[in-house]
């Protein structure tokens, strides 16, 4: 080392030590750009919705096909997915890598449940006349709905290849920060689901 | 023997450097990559145009019909902005950006080279529905109901939905990089307000991209959801509003016509203290201003619809905001000015583009701003004089601005000159040519002359503009083959370029031309503004970036490893195309769409996996 110049010393430095600006790294602040506009995304449906909220002429309407008690069920099982994502991080810090990968499991097995019951909810809708083309409620429902159950797939996929990775040993402590990302993500479609329960579901329709 | 094996040899060479090519994610080859692309695409932009123009030259021609007029007009436009001005202003970011923050490369390689992958396939996607006779004919805007299944029931529309998708989803990927590349690796030292203005601009560009578009990508599934799967969401007659459509286009289309601006800005706030020999007048002005507008410009969309019938108290907000947007606009003008005047002007291409953008831009700022006032829009609306207003601040401006930045940039992206006397005679064709064809559509826009008429009647008043406008077209076609041969005749034996041929005082230009494949031998340490110029002229000492930079030695450059090429991101973008096109095959009936649909998944999602898996160090 001591052989190298300065200029030597800079140049084999700067790409081994990878240093960013902001000292975070460029996985993290992509998923947080990438979640701002998947705000956006989600903040066009949603707002489709709200334009087109109770107009339900030609098929069932809103109030007389939920089942509040069930949808918050499966909220509930989605939220606490977040906190099994936490509990996975914790573990995978603090070095427990088996209990990362089994928090992580119960992570995407909440989100399968999740995705269940939203497939055995939409199911029981699509029998009481509740379609893509019944109504404009119908087609908002289930496009934003099912945009953002595509979501929650694609996390469950995601966090499934990790569970996969840490167990080939690919995920150490030390690296911990690749399921950090992916738990951002997870987060945020769990805050989606909430927008998306209060703005559909929880909010009154006009009789 | 021996001449068979140099074929062989030769063949071997041949393809490896095309598959040097296609696996590129040098930010360098990708530059160019977009910018042959998008200039081999304004061709075909600039061909439809003449065709606009033949068509209108006399009352009641017959060269194109009306439905074919449709689809000519709304491929000039869709293939202007989307394949032409937006990957123009890519090319420049690409190699241009690492070099101006003293970086090695942008933050995701391959994700660069997948924008540019699927940037190609979307355009060949949208412009292989001419093939077809199938062009989009619906207005580059797309309004609902009219590109609903009853009233659009051919393939215009479904390919005008995926193709615009796809390139969508390659603008995300690059605005995701730029963002991340211009926060995350900026060389020691150089703060957010040391950063070039063209830096600025992409930064701004890059949020604006990325907040802008999933209004567009939205109302885009929501149109394909109602023509494929039989939803409602533009179908009057169920309770559907068609001003929704007209909302969701316009809040990401306001902000689009920033994204095609700011980045020209940020060129002419190079261009302009280079050949003045000072500093830009005002940099944090130029640089607040430019932050300004992109936060502005959402809030500015529904006066593009004055005329639909909001209401009053909608129509004066959107009023007030946008003319509030257009002081920080006029901020920059004045800054410019204030940077030319007192300075040392060397008169050369770039700095006659850079001074005729001046000129034009403001001109179409002027007839923008008088869109501004709701009863004036009234008569303006869907006239030429909007015509004429778009194409002042898009052609005098966007383009302009990028032909200044194409002969400021050429000598550092291909290490040679453009001809600067060829160049001067293309700037002044151009200049008079445009304002031929454009300027007096401001007369025949007040006179009542309707936009998207594919014919007029004789006696209206409008038959001697529009002859001449046709005049003008055509002698601006002919100046942009003239360009085009300077191009080539440049690329072929243009004069040598040095690293610093104009004297400049930003980090690219503190590099050989064209740059080495690494960039900087070593990574420079910024002190201030206009690094580069602080280093040549500044009274500080040499530091070692400087010595090195021009004339590395090897051992230096020993240790600098790059990210290796890769043909995942080709792969992926090929699968994400066949989807897309499989799903115009679903709108065109045929059995094997839904096949193709799924070879393009399983072709995306092995392209994904193989990218994330490969050894990318």
């Amino acid at each position: 080392m001591s052989g190298l110049s300065q200029a030597q010393q800079i140049a084999h430095h700067s790409d081994e030590a990878h240093a960013t600006s902001t000292g975070i790294s460029h996985n993290k602040i992509m998923m947080w750009a990438f979640l701002a506009s998947d705000c956006m995304f989600f903040g066009s449906f949603i707002m489709t919705f709200m334009v087109y909220r109770g107009k339900a002429a030609g098929g069932p309407r809103p109030q007389d096909i939920w089942d509040i008690p069930y949808t918050s069920v499966s909220a509930a099982v989605l939220l606490l997915s977040s906190l099994a994502i936490v509990l996975a991080l914790t573990y995978l810090q603090r070095g427990n890598e088996r209990a990362f990968r089994i928090w992580l499991v119960a992570t995407a097995a909440l989100g399968l449940m999740f995705l269940g019951g939203q497939f055995y909810e939409f199911t029981t809708f699509y029998h009481d006349g509740l379609t893509l083309h019944s109504s404009l409620f119908g087609s908002t429902f289930f496009v934003l709905t099912g945009f953002h159950g595509t979501h929650v797939a694609i996390g469950v996929i995601w966090l499934l290849s990790l569970a996969w990775l840490s167990k080939k040993g690919k995920i150490p402590p030390s690296r911990s920060e690749m399921p950090e990302i992916a738990a951002l993500y997870w987060h945020f479609v769990d805050i989606v689901w909430i927008i998306i329960f209060a703005v559909v579901y929880l909010i009154p329709y006009k009789s | 023997m021996a001449q068979a094996t140099a074929t062989q040899q030769g063949a071997q060479y041949r393809r490896s450097v095309i598959w040097e090519w296609l696996t590129t994610v040098d930010h360098k080859k990708i530059g160019i990559l977009y910018m042959f692309t998008s200039l081999f695409f304004f061709l075909i932009g600039g061909l439809l145009a003449l065709l606009i123009r033949t068509q209108l030259a006399v009352p009641n021609n017959t060269v194109l019909g009306p439905s074919t007029y449709n689809e000519v007009f709304t491929m000039h436009g869709t293939i202007m902005i989307f394949l032409v001005v937006m990957p123009l202003n890519s090319a420049f970011f690409n190699f241009l950006i690492p070099l101006q923050i003293g970086a090695r490369d942008v933050a995701f390689p391959r994700l660069n080279a997948f924008s540019y992958w699927a940037f190609l396939f979307g355009a060949l996607l949208i412009l292989s529905s001419f093939l077809f006779g199938a062009a989009p004919n619906a207005g580059w805007f797309g309004y609902a109901n009219l590109t609903t299944l009853p009233y659009s029931p051919g393939l215009n529309v479904d390919f005008w939905i995926f193709g615009l998708q796809v390139m969508g989803v390659a603008s995300i990927a690059s605005a995701l990089n730029f963002f991340v590349t211009i926060i995350n690796m900026r060389a020691p030292g150089m703060r957010l307000m040391r950063m070039p203005v063209f830096t600025w601009m992409t930064l701004v560009t890059s949020v604006l991209l990325l907040l802008a578009f999933p209004s567009l990508t939205v109302g885009l599934v929501e149109l394909m959801f109602d023509r494929y799967f039989g939803t409602l969401f533009f179908e009057p007659t169920a309770g559907a509003s068609v001003v929704l459509w007209q909302h969701l286009f316009w809040i990401f289309g306001h902000p689009e016509v920033y994204i095609l601006i700011l980045p020209p800005f940020g060129m002419i706030s190079e261009i302009l203290p280079t050949f003045s020999r000072k500093p830009l007048f005002g940099y944090p002005f130029v640089v607040y201003s430019g932050v300004s507008i992109g936060f502005l410009s959402f809030g500015v969309w529904a006066h593009h619809m004055f005329a639909v019938g909001l209401g009053p108290v909608p129509n004066s907000v959107f009023a007030t905001t946008t003319m509030l947007i257009a002081i920080p606009t006029g901020v920059k003008i004045f800054n410019w000015l204030g940077t030319l005047w007192g300075g040392s002007i060397v008169i050369n291409t770039p700095l006659l583009f850079a001074a005729g953008f001046i000129g034009m831009f403001t001109i179409g700022g002027i007839s923008g701003v008088m869109h501004a006032s709701v009863p004036v829009d009234y008569w303006q609306t869907d006239s030429y004089f909007v015509v004429a207003h778009f194409h002042y601040v898009l052609f005098g401006g966007s383009i302009m601005a990028i032909f200044g930045g194409m002969y400021y940039w050429f000598p550092k992206f291909f290490g040679r000159m453009l001809d600067d006397k060829m160049g001067q005679i293309h700037f002044w064709i151009t200049l008079i040519a445009f304002n031929m064809t454009f300027f007096p559509m401001h007369f025949l826009g007040i006179d009542g002359m309707p936009r998207r008429i594919y014919t007029y009647q004789a006696g209206m008043g409008w038959d001697f503009w529009n002859f001449e406008e046709t005049i003008g077209a055509f002698i601006l076609g002919a100046s942009v083959l003239f360009f085009a041969y300077n191009i080539i005749k440049s690329l072929r034996s243009g004069e040598i370029a040095p690293a610093d041929p104009w004297d400049a005082r930003t980090l690219e230009w503190s590099i050989p031309s064209p740059p080495p494949v690494y960039n900087f031998a070593v990574v420079p340490t910024v002190t201030s503004r206009d690094a580069y110029w602080e280093q040549k002229y500044g009274s500080a000492e040499p530091t070692d970036a400087e010595k090195e930079n021009l004339n590395p030695s090897p051992t230096t450059v020993r240790g600098i490893h790059l990210p290796p090429p890769s043909y995942y991101p080709l792969v992926a973008a090929g699968g994400l195309v066949a989807m897309a096109a499989g799903m115009v095959m679903h709108g065109g009936g045929l059995a094997i769409s839904w096949f193709v649909v799924a070879a393009g998944v399983l072709v995306l999602t092995f392209g994904l996996f193989g990218w994330s898996f490969e050894p990318n160090h």
